[in-house]
């Protein structure tokens, strides 16, 4: 087994270790931290596919982010020091009956499917090159970092407006973006008294 | 990377997402089935970013839906955390089971 393999499934204990534990932690504080652990393994998962530039937007979304935006309102909403109630027995138990069931169908019809990795027959490139002008050829597909998934292609890929371009739904994310904004500000502002 | 099977990260994958299920379905606090809301879009991720490796290294599809999905996400959790703050202005309490004014 080679290093490579070895980091891969010590990130995936990692992962699935904190997932577990922030989903079963009684105090909801450090439930938020041990998401901020997973979200971090996940970008270190990330990393080790060579996928740096979504490892980076991981890391400054999730953790910079989402994770602040939990622990402040966990602390506007929770006295942080109580346990929560623990689940229903019936609840959980029914809860994890369900989810192995779900796990096992689901790697079932994983283990069944045969994927046609890249190599062994579209090598040849036959469905051509991203079709970005300016960016041109690519070459050394999959090499490395500096290969298709750099952030030069991402950034000229995204917002081409040839025909593989993704210049429409990052307009669509941008407006939904604002609106969500305007949403939550609407939602959580203070209704003011009437008679003043 | 190539000594790990495609298979061995979707099942990464996939008990991560079901570690969300089942924190989605024995939670009761609407801050803590937020997280597990959170690791069920991270897996999906997870899936397209290992098929882009994976099955189509020359192409950035996998990558832009990702991206996608961590902006909605994102927009997602600011709703849904405004959404609980004013729910606790009403209720003294954001526990579901709590919020059955509306309940038939």
């Amino acid at each position: 087994m080679s290093v490579s393999a070895v980091v891969f499934y010590l990130l995936s204990v990692y992962i699935l270790v904190s997932a577990f534990l922030a989903v079963t932690s009684r105090k909801i504080f450090r439930s938020a931290i041990w998401l901020l652990f997973a979200l971090t393994g996940i970008a270190g998962l990330y990393f080790w596919l060579q996928m740096e530039f979504v490892a980076a937007v991981q890391i400054v979304v999730y953790v910079g982010g989402i994770v602040v935006l939990i622990i402040f309102s966990i602390f506007l909403t929770q006295q942080s020091g109580k346990e929560l109630p623990a689940p229903l027995r019936s609840r959980s138990i029914w809860a994890v009956l369900a989810v192995c069931a779900g796990f096992v169908l689901t790697f079932a019809v994983l283990k069944g499917y045969a994927f046609r990795l890249a190599g062994t027959e579209r090598i040849a490139g036959s469905h051509g090159t991203v079709g970005i002008g300016g960016v041109g050829g690519i070459p050394g597909a999959g090499t490395g970092s500096e290969g298709v998934a750099g952030v030069e292609n991402i950034g000229a890929q995204l917002l081409s407006t040839s025909e593989h371009g993704y210049v429409l739904p990052f307009e669509v994310v941008s407006i939904l973006l604002l609106a969500a904004m305007i949403g939550c500000i609407v939602i959580a502002m203070k209704t003011k008294p009437d008679n003043k | 990377m190539n000594q790990v099977p495609l298979l061995h990260i979707l099942v990464l994958s996939t008990a991560l997402f079901f570690i969300g299920m089942y924190g989605l379905f024995t939670r009761r606090n609407l801050i803590t089935m937020l997280m597990s809301v959170e690791l069920i879009l991270n897996s999906a991720n997870i899936n397209f970013i290992a098929f882009n490796r994976y099955l189509y290294p020359d192409r950035l599809d996998g990558v832009f839906f990702t991206l996608f999905i961590i902006a909605i996400a994102a927009a997602e959790a600011a709703v849904a955390i405004a959404i609980i703050i004013n729910l606790y202005r009403n209720f003294q309490s954001i526990d579901v089971e709590a919020t059955n004014e509306m309940k038939f």
